[in-house]
């Protein structure tokens, strides 16, 4: 049972870095689609230093600053240039997964530092994952700084109106998401993986977006959803390996079949107007413009 | 996943097209569809060797052209016909599930030859070539028989297909055969490639109890795992000598480069015909990486043994008394499986006790 539990934290800790970096970002009224390209950048960047320092540590805070930087691209695109969030993003992920297919050549067949295990057989970067849920929900919920994010994020006129610097603080959660995403991605390779492989990610970024969306842009919503992603992945390769017969396929189905059965019960909610509507920010995905 | 993939061979749609179109001359231009991206250490990257090889081997008479993570499916069809359409004459789709989408292809453009690996429809101008990688599963299973402490071994199965029921059947087989206590535990991770899911594959096998790990998946992931655990494992597909001495004991190599610059050389020369070959270890296409000093030499010698009487056709890996899973005949006593079994192979044999999937 323990060995489960720790093999489902470890595989729902990448996405719950990079779900919980994309919350911030979305709650700031930006849709960041870039994740997966972060992660691999974090990925790689994180491996490298990993690899070069022979320190775990050192690789998790590289990538964090290399999902940051990649996520300033985006910021200057959409926030300066008003690009297409959309868009941008999308470009965002195809260069992160090309930058990081060319500089990691050298990096192939090479190995990681071990990680150490922390309390319970769980290493730190677990346990900071678990720490950070709180500290966002925290952050978002009961301090200034964290109501001004949700002010900005759910309509940015007012505000603006009302002197708030919503492109400064977009482009802050921006960052905070690149380097979350980019301390995910770094875990599959530092942690998981332990060594580095072309497009290593595969697919994680959009399972985190997934997640943010599933768990209703609540803290503690994400932790469920990357606890219900890994744990299906987990049980169901625990199951086979235990020489039960699972529905391997309906079981991976499972997480994205709940994700969007928790989109039908909220529009059907508005609809019936039992609640005050759905939790999606307000400006989510719009372009800013101090004279618009 | 799907979106990812798809992005991704859009861009590498976008980039074969980009491709300057170079004046033809006499160049023969082939191209060639990988399933993982070259860098996979693992199926891909042998493909890519022998892509090397070939254009060593032909220097400027041919050019090559390569679309790399192309997903199995509609993309395929896309991608292929890209190379069709921009002058390549000779095409090598590298996966199972780019049969549907060769055949397809193939049909529209006639005078375009076509080989695809492991797949069973040819037509006039689409050959299939495969690797009888079982008869390598036979000398891993072996090792791995002599090798587990636990009596366990696992095996990582990418998609229950034919070529890799064939590999489970043959590890087990031979693993059973020099340790008749051995069990064996069976992950499926319906992925050719993914290196957090193949990971973790080899994580609940470990939790499991199993130290010896046989993989039919495409990256080095499982092997990583292994060595963080103190278990062991094979290279697949290509060497993966970066884990040797342990926890990489040995591997088994696709060696396509021979049959890859025969088949170039037949359309250069005007003699390429379609056939259906299945080549292994005799024939130099599956080759047998060498045993580290992490197996004791009495068991790699045994090993070494049963390459060579696998080799030299005096052995075949699936020979009789066998019988299948839900207990029924298979072959009789002395009998050898045919290759029309093998090709179709959707069942385990007895004594394996996972479920197979449906």
């Amino acid at each position: 049972m323990m060995t489960v539990l720790i093999l489902l934290m470890g595989a729902a800790t990448p996405i719950l870095f990079a779900a919980l970096g994309e919350l911030v970002v979305e709650r700031a009224g930006v849709l960041n689609l870039g994740v997966e390209g972060m992660m691999i950048g974090g990925a790689l960047a994180g491996f490298a230093a990993a690899h070069a320092t022979g320190s775990p540590a050192v690789g998790f805070a590289v990538a964090a600053l290399a999902g940051a930087a990649l996520s300033m691209l985006f910021a200057v695109m959409t926030q300066y240039l008003l690009s297409n969030q959309v868009a941008t993003g999308l470009a965002l992920v195809l260069f992160g997964l090309g930058l990081t297919a060319m500089f990691g050549k050298p990096y192939e067949g090479v190995k990681a530092p071990a990680m150490m295990a922390g309390p319970l057989g769980l290493n730190g970067m677990i346990w900071l994952g678990l720490a950070l849920v709180p500290a966002v929900w925290w952050g978002l919920t009961r301090t200034r700084p964290g109501l001004i994010l949700r002010a900005v994020g759910e309509n940015h006129d007012a505000a603006h109106a009302l002197g708030y610097p919503v492109r400064r603080v977009r482009i802050l959660a921006i960052a905070f998401g690149g380097a979350m995403a980019g301390m995910g991605g770094a875990y599959v390779s530092i942690a998981t993986v332990l060594q580095w492989t072309e497009g290593m990610t595969a697919g994680a970024g959009w399972i985190a977006l997934a997640i943010v969306v599933f768990a209703q842009w609540n803290p503690w919503g994400v932790l469920a959803g990357a606890w219900l992603f890994g744990g299906v992945t987990v049980l169901q390769l625990r199951l086979q390996a235990a020489g039960v017969a699972v529905p391997v396929q309906l079981l991976s189905m499972a997480p994205y079949l709940a994700t969007i059965l928790v989109l039908v019960l909220i529009s059907a909610r508005q609809k019936f107007g039992r609640s005050g509507g759905g939790s999606a920010p307000g400006s989510l995905g719009r372009s800013f413009h101090a004279l618009r | 996943m799907k979106r990812r993939t798809l992005l991704g061979s859009a861009a590498a749609l976008v980039a074969a097209s980009a491709l300057p179109a170079l004046a033809h001359g006499e160049k023969l231009k082939v191209g060639f569809i990988y399933v993982g991206p070259v860098g996979d250490g693992g199926w891909t990257f042998q493909h890519d060797l022998a892509r090397k090889a070939v254009l060593e081997k032909y220097g400027d008479r041919v050019e090559t052209t390569f679309i790399e993570s192309v997903p199995e499916g509609a993309d395929a069809e896309r991608a292929i016909t890209q190379l069709a359409l921009s002058g390549h004459k000779l095409i090598f789709t590298t996966s199972f599930g780019f049969m549907d989408a060769t055949v397809n292809v193939a049909k529209k453009f006639p005078d375009v030859k076509f080989e695809h690996a492991t797949g069973y429809k040819t037509a006039e101008n689409l050959a299939t070539y495969d690797a009888r990688f079982y008869e390598g599963r036979a000398v891993m299973g072996t090792i791995a028989g002599r090798m587990t402490k636990s009596n366990k071994i696992g095996y990582i199965g990418s998609f229950p297909i034919p070529e890799v029921v064939q590999g489970i059947n043959s590890s087990y087989l031979h693993a059973k055969k020099v340790n008749p206590d051995v069990e064996m535990k069976v992950v499926w991770a319906y992925t050719w490639f993914d290196p957090a899911k193949e990971a973790d594959a080899a994580a609940a096998l470990i939790a499991e109890g199993v130290d010896v790990i046989l993989q039919h998946t495409d990256s080095t992931a499982p092997l990583a795992k292994a060595q963080e655990a103190g278990a062991i494992g094979f290279g697949q597909a290509s060497d993966m000598a970066a884990f040797k001495p342990t926890p990489r004991v040995s591997s088994i190599i696709d060696n396509w480069a021979p049959y890859y610059i025969k088949r170039v050389g037949a359309v250069l020369g005007g003699t390429w015909t379609s056939h259906s070959v299945w080549l292994g270890i005799g024939e130099g296409e599956v080759e047998i990486g060498e045993i580290t000093e992490a197996v004791p030499a009495e068991v790699k010698a045994e090993a070494e043994a049963l390459k060579a009487k696998i080799a030299s056709g005096e052995y075949h890996p699936f020979t009789g008394p066998l019988k299948k899973q839900d207990g029924s005949d298979w072959l009789a006593e002395g009998q050898t499986a045919s290759d029309e079994d093998l090709r179709g192979m959707n069942f385990y044999v007895e004594g394996i006790t996972a479920p197979m999937p449906k």
